[in-house]
């Protein structure tokens, strides 16, 4: 099963700076223990552009499609047998990251 | 009742969890066991009375539930066989021995209390899955719509199915939080029966006490060597014991001090005292209580008192600072309060409960206690809107009535 794995950070109190050391010993162990397919961390919020292309021509607009406080600030894709080894790794990646995490099943 | 419609009864309240639980187990899927299992209940009733009862009524009704289970997914294959299956639960963990006995209705209980559903949805799904209550049942018991609850029942089922929450025994190093949180989930059934809110409500739900006890029960029985179950069944027994008690006949409720003790339920206290006895030995042999065993134990300490005065209030307060320990929240605090203004009076009380107004400011109980406090202390003054303020916020119409004499009872 597999999960998309979002990390929330919140603009008015934002998570610590000097994770990354630690989230790559995290990913590492994700890899090896299997449950990694994809991660990445994202540029902020202001550097998203929205394209609308379902009408005559293409719309673009500058900025995320919702602003809000909290925004989405990196992704994981795991491969989990359920949702308790999911939730397991996530509440590990919610201190590694100091971040809120939010787990979501692919259909 | 006929002798056929109580054998019916009898299984549904005996056999209604263990049938949902098997069909979930095989077909891994909680829809078609629920669904399956209330068809074989349904010809259980258009059956026995003519064909007479079968000699194993259980294994009838599992074998009758399968059939209709596999009908079903026969019927559903024709339809869309790959998508249903990649849509099954799944158990992916080899069978290993857990220390607790792994039965299917507690897979189920684990499953509806999953810490991933939204408490009302994990009330909602144990006492459709594991109570057998019918929906419009579920939706009376919590004053809403039965569309409502329907719906909340739907959407729990398919998150379970869409994130794949499993359907297992939780690890053994998970099992104390998992097991809590079943009991927590069974603890907010009982209170919803016991202070019902909702001003067109009795007071007390007693089919919310006996559901959320007879399920205590059930877990009891799948985990013996649990204390904080055994706590929290001794606690719901004791509490229930004093129904009969508790409620005037013009629908009032009757504090602790004020009920006709001769009227409490015998058998239930005797068997929620050895309970609490039980868990006492195992204490002295140094295993730490939890918080349903303090409470049961304040329970059991009053319940051994044949008139409010014999009232062992420093073994109660004892207890209290125990639980105050494991649980330093304001309303444990709070409680505690009302057993010292019995040993070192209501000005001492008083200002303890005082320490807790902005925490508690929204809780009717607070401003209960204070009116209460005050009034004793003989502040009618201030007494008055405290009483006002409770009354304002208790949800329950016995206790909103009780609050209501007492107030109109100051000088």
């Amino acid at each position: 099963m597999r999960y998309l794995v979002s990390v929330i950070d919140d603009k008015s109190n934002p998570g610590s700076t000097d994770r990354q050391p630690a989230i790559s010993a995290f990913n590492e162990r994700l890899i090896a223990e299997g449950y990694w397919v994809f991660s990445g961390g994202l540029a902020d919020t202001d550097a998203a552009t929205v394209i609308d292309n379902r009408g005559e021509q293409a719309v673009f607009s500058d900025g995320p499609f919702v602003e809000s406080k909290e925004y989405l600030a990196g992704v994981w894709v795991w491969e989990a047998p359920d949702l308790d080894v999911a939730l397991k790794l996530a509440a590990e990646a919610s201190k590694v990251c100091d971040r809120k995490i939010e787990v979501r099943p692919f259909q | 009742m006929s002798d056929v419609e109580e054998a019916i009864t009898r299984a549904h309240h005996d056999e209604w969890a263990r049938v949902v639980a098997a069909l979930t187990r095989r077909f891994g899927d909680l829809d078609i066991a629920e669904e399956a299992a209330a068809e074989a209940f349904t010809t259980a009733v258009e059956r026995w009375p003519a064909d007479g009862l079968p000699p194993n009524p259980g294994a009838w009704l599992t074998t009758t539930a399968n059939h209709k289970a596999i009908d079903r997914i026969r019927r559903e294959n024709k339809r869309d066989d790959k998508h249903r299956e990649a849509q099954m639960l799944h158990d992916n963990t080899p069978l290993e021995p857990l220390g607790a006995i792994d039965d299917d209705r507690l897979r189920l209980i684990f499953t509806c209390c999953h810490p991933a559903l939204a408490v009302e949805a994990r009330v909602a799904l144990t006492l459709r899955m594991v109570g057998g209550l019918t929906v419009p049942e579920i939706a009376r018991a919590f004053l809403v719509q039965g569309t409502t609850m329907e719906r909340r029942i739907t959407r729990a089922k398919a998150k379970i199915k869409a994130a794949r929450i499993p359907y297992r025994m939780p690890s053994a190093e998970d099992l104390p939080a998992r097991v809590s949180g079943v009991l927590a989930v069974l603890f907010l059934v009982f209170n919803e029966g016991y202070l019902a809110s909702g001003p067109d409500t009795d007071p007390v739900r007693h089919d919310l006490t006996t559901e959320a006890i007879r399920l205590t029960r059930l877990i009891r029985t799948l985990l013996p060597q649990d204390g904080e179950v055994a706590g929290l069944l001794a606690l719901m027994l004791l509490t229930e014991a004093r129904r009969p008690a508790r409620v005037s006949a013009g629908g009032e409720l009757v504090p602790l001090a004020e009920q006709d003790r001769g009227a409490w339920d015998a058998e239930l206290i005797a068997e929620g005292h050895r309970l609490v006895r039980e868990r006492l030995t195992a204490a002295a042999a140094g295993v730490a209580p939890g918080r349903y065993q303090i409470l049961a134990a304040i329970n059991a300490v009053h319940t051994s008192a044949r008139d409010i005065r014999d009232t062992d209030w420093s073994q109660v307060l004892a207890l209290y600072d125990q639980l105050v320990r494991l649980d330093p929240s304001p309303i444990i605090a709070l409680n505690r309060a009302i057993a010292v203004a019995e040993l070192d009076g209501p000005e001492v009380a008083l200002a303890i409960v005082d320490r807790l107004a902005e925490a508690l400011a929204g809780y009717h109980a607070y401003h209960a206690t204070r009116a209460d406090l005050l009034r004793r202390l003989g502040q009618s003054q201030q007494s008055r809107p405290a009483y006002d303020r409770a009354i304002e916020l208790a949800g329950n119409t016995g206790e909103t009535a009780y609050l209501t004499r007492r107030r109109d009872q100051l000088h």
